[in-house]
């Protein structure tokens, strides 16, 4: 089976525990104001290769995995090439190594919940990125509602699926007390949550725009401050 | 032979008639598999020591990077009298001229250039002393140049043959500088002597010269004793203390640096060998923690206020003032206990007392199996100060065993058992274009002619204008490395003989066996944009685009090809090639004094230099612009992830780069990984 990949890195150590192999995909339905790959939105583009081809040139680096590392697929969305990342997975679990898929979980759809079940069989962590806990704000930021986040997440809560919440923090944008608040909320109730963590926003994927000749939907908006940070870490529990 | 002094030691072979340092460490050291906490903090002497350098630091600073220079006393080890930072706070004593931070005179390497440097810095030679090196005594140098040959001149003024060790001392000797301390000078005395009774018979030039070598070697020995005494001191028995022993190192090592101005500088692997003496005085209740940091901050201190008057331009060319006092520390025995000790620990420590520094360029012998405590101090140092160096333990003591130690920066050898003879480098990126060229010179004029510089014999170049084909340009690569690797060896030969006539490391010769291990380090620059230069011509389409004299100066290049820094084997092969195929052309040829033919790959600042003699080449590179460190993708190439990267440069075959591999990498905290 082939996939469309954007690019790869060897040597990754912010998307999941250790260090890790990490499979860009190509294509995204999401269109996030920050998003810092907006040359991964695209489904067209981006190289083919077979899953094992990928499953080959990652495990190249399995010795680096010793430290609770693995291989992750991020994007891209890669919940829109399911049945490619769950033959990679197959892959590369069949050789030791473990799997992290780091997705928004848009493609969850609640009227078909069993339709990525082989993909989460062989997926050991599941990296949920939930953008915006009001469905208002989901809808500006992103362009969709947040029901079928919010409905993956419980999903895999109900499974026993281990996963770390992640949330992108933008000044004015994701980071009032309110919602975060609403978010620590959402997040106590659910059952398998390894890990929270928040993402300070970078500007490093304005050049990316620039480059596209995209017009950058933020601009002038700058990372948060070191205490905006700390004070969202707090209301989330990442520091307690 | 035994001596008070060895109380309390385990003895056997080394104390049995021999020199054998590494049986004196295997048989009395003191693994330490414990974390950092024992350590102290400076005491309040070298606190006050370390304030007055740094002032005259400051002082040095503000003078434009030379505060005093001698300009009279030609520096030998008993030139000057007594110097001090402050005499009575020293434990450990002795300075390179009779004030700190005065630089000495050392013309041995080439009398121009002495001169040269003093006048940058706006002295006067003192014309005695400029008459005597000029009518009476032949340097280096002037030997050098006496026998070069017209080709050899051509190759150094293109560049493609740079940084050779014609005009200045070849450094990269390391004595063993622990034996002064372990046996006292008197016993070495002794057995150079009974060395040199044992080269008899007939009087071929090579015994002729070994006997007077040794000759060298003894009186040198006998003028470090005379150094100890100008401070009072008596090294000519072995040291009976821990102080003692680190001043008796220290003292050979002075010795070493005030008779040679050598662009490496390096003083071994010491800190597990005077653990052993520390150890003995906690045990025997004569010294405390503190007291023994204060001897390895102070000795460390005295490493770092090791300077040479040199020339600006050679600063330029290291980004710095370098004098690569490389300490190596650290590593596995060959019986699987670790040789660190708490003296590892405590001269890794001395990057906290006194503050960060780059020199003595503190070096971990890095083994998987070291002890987890000592690997996390390390990391923790690391980040604190970003001054240590790494290199693989794993890989060198297989061959090198476990007492090797690093000279400059990745050049392994045996303490006391194996010299080099440092080769500087060949630019193959340069190489590759005089293959299209037919061994013209790109940049460089003929000064006569004014027409590019036939620098290799006239050798046919690429013809046409069509895309150049890749097993044409292989061939024609060959051939230009054969006559390359030829003059190379030949220049070194000719540099290294000189070398030995006009200025001899006797002292430091003194410190190792009589019979030692020669290495003919070679070197190459410039392999990653050859390599993807080659890619290119391979992958896609290049086209040479030539000037009005029909000579290639740039390239235009069609489609894309893999480039190295991104495992991929496609081009990362062409690397191992390279490789290989220039080293096994190296070996090939007579290298001086039976020396073994080594090859580094590590310009770690020079490739800057180097970049802006070369011209336009195949890969897209810009005339002058640098070429990558070492063993570096090009900048900007390595576009998979720093694996990705490490695994391209870790293909490079070691074996045929015995001499060292580089490998520069930084990295932002925050690519390591989060800190929640």
């Amino acid at each position: 089976m082939e996939g469309h990949i954007h690019s790869f890195e060897s040597f990754g150590t912010v998307d999941g525990p250790g260090i890790r192999f990490v499979v860009f995909m190509q294509g995204c339905p999401m269109r996030c104001k920050y998003c810092h790959n907006p040359d991964t939105w695209p489904f067209a583009g981006g190289k083919t290769y077979t899953a094992a081809e990928v499953a080959k040139n990652a495990l190249r680096y399995k010795n680096y995995f010793t430290g609770g590392g693995g291989i992750t697929v991020s994007g891209g969305e890669p919940m829109a090439q399911a049945d490619f990342v769950q033959e990679l997975f197959t892959l590369v679990r069949a050789a030791g190594v473990t799997t992290a898929l780091d997705t928004s979980g848009i493609m969850f759809n609640p009227s078909d919940v069993h339709r990525f079940d082989g993909l989460l069989d062989v997926t050991d962590l599941v990296l949920l990125d939930i953008k915006h806990i009001d469905d208002a704000s989901h809808r500006q930021l992103t362009g969709h509602s947040n029901a079928n986040v919010l409905a993956f997440a419980k999903y895999l809560s109900d499974m026993g699926k281990d996963m770390w919440i992640r949330h992108v923090l933008v000044p004015g944008i994701t980071d009032d007390d309110d919602c975060l608040t609403r978010l620590a909320e959402f997040i106590s109730g659910l059952n398998s949550v390894k890990k929270v963590e928040v993402l300070p926003y970078h500007t490093m994927g304005e050049v990316k725009y620039k480059n596209l000749g995209i017009d950058y939907p933020l601009r002038g908006v700058q990372p948060p401050s070191a205490e905006r940070v700390a004070n969202a870490k707090r209301i989330l529990g990442v520091i307690r | 032979m035994y001596y008070e002094q060895w109380n309390g030691f385990n003895l056997g072979k080394w104390s049995d008639d021999e020199v054998d340092v590494r049986d004196f460490i295997q048989r009395n050291y003191t693994p330490y598999e414990g974390d950092g906490s024992f350590l102290a903090g400076p005491t309040e002497a070298t606190r006050k020591l370390w304030q007055k350098i740094l002032e005259l630091s400051e002082e040095e600073r503000k003078a434009g990077g030379v505060l005093k220079a001698d300009t009279s006393v030609v520096s030998t080890l008993t030139s000057h009298g007594a110097g001090y930072i402050d005499k009575d706070l020293e434990k450990i004593v002795g300075l390179q001229t009779d004030e700190p931070f005065k630089r000495s005179l050392q013309p041995f390497g080439g009398i121009k250039m002495a001169e040269q440097a003093l006048n940058m810095y706006g002295y006067e030679l003192d014309p005695k002393v400029k008459e005597i090196f000029t009518k009476y005594r032949k340097t280096h140098n002037d030997g050098v140049y006496d026998a070069y040959t017209p080709e050899m001149r051509r190759a150094r003024t293109a560049h493609i043959l740079t940084g050779l060790p014609d005009t200045y001392g070849r450094g990269r000797i390391v004595g063993d500088y622990r034996r002064v301390a372990l046996y006292g000078v008197d016993y070495l005395i002794e057995q150079k002597k009974k060395d040199k009774e044992l080269i008899c018979g007939d009087m071929i030039p090579d015994r002729v010269r070994d006997r007077e070598e040794l000759t060298e070697q003894i009186k040198a020995l006998g003028e470090l004793k005379k150094l100890a005494e100008i401070y009072g001191r008596d090294i000519s028995k072995p040291a009976g203390t821990a102080q003692e022993a680190v001043q008796a190192l220290y003292f050979g090592y002075l010795g070493a640096v005030k008779d040679q101005n050598g662009a490496a500088m390096s003083i071994g692997r010491n800190s597990t060998f005077l653990d052993i003496y520390i150890q003995r005085d906690i045990e025997r209740g004569i010294l405390d923690e503190s007291g023994a940091q204060e001897l390895i901050d102070q000795f460390v201190m005295k490493l770092r206020i090791v300077k040479f008057m040199r020339i600006k331009e050679y600063n330029e060319l290291f980004s710095g003032d370098p004098t690569w006092v490389t300490e190596s520390i650290g590593g596995m025995g060959v019986d699987g206990r670790t040789l660190v000790t708490r003296s590892s620990f405590r001269i890794l420590h001395t990057l906290e007392n006194l503050g960060p520094a780059p020199e003595p360029n503190l070096t971990v012998l890095w083994s998987k199996h070291l002890p987890a405590a000592f690997k996390k101090f390390c990391a923790e140092i690391s980040i604190k100060t970003s001054a240590i160096q790494y290199e693989s333990d794993d890989l060198m003591r297989p061959e090198m065993g476990d007492d090797y130690c690093i000279a400059c920066c990745v050049s392994c050898m045996r303490v006391g058992k194996d010299m080099q003879f440092f080769g500087a480098r060949a630019n193959l990126a340069k190489c590759l274009l005089y293959a299209i060229n037919g061994g013209k010179d790109e940049l460089t004029k003929d000064k006569k002619t004014g027409k590019p510089l036939q620098v290799s014999p006239m050798y046919s170049p690429v013809l046409g204008d069509g895309p150049l084909d890749y097993d044409d340009i292989i061939v024609k690569y060959e051939q230009m490395m054969d006559w390359l690797a030829g003059l190379y060896v030949n220049t070194l030969n000719l540099i290294h003989y000189m070398h030995d006539k006009y200025s001899y490391e006797a002292l430091e010769m003194a410190l190792h066996d009589t019979n030692v291990r020669r290495f003919f380090a070679t070197g190459i620059a410039g392999l990653s944009c050859a390599v993807d230069s080659l890619s290119a011509i391979k992958y896609a389409k290049v086209y040479p685009v030539r000037n009005e004299e029909g000579l290639v100066v740039d390239f235009r290049t069609e489609g894309e090809y893999p480039q190295y820094g991104n495992n991929d084997d496609r081009v990362d092969s062409i690397a191992v090639w390279l490789v290989k195929t220039f080293m096994n052309k190296i070996k090939s040829h007579y290298t001086y004094r039976q020396s073994v033919p080594t090859m580094s790959i590590l310009t770690i600042t020079s490739n800057v230099v180097y970049g802006k003699k070369t011209g336009n080449t195949p890969d897209g590179r810009r005339a002058g612009q640098p070429l990558a460190p070492g063993a570096n993708p090009m900048h900007g190439r390595d576009k998979s992830g720093a694996l990705a990267s490490l695994e391209s440069v870790a293909k490079l075959p070691y074996e045929y780069s015995r001499d060292g591999i580089s490998n520069t990498f930084s990295v932002t905290p925050a690519s390591l990984g989060k800190d929640d």
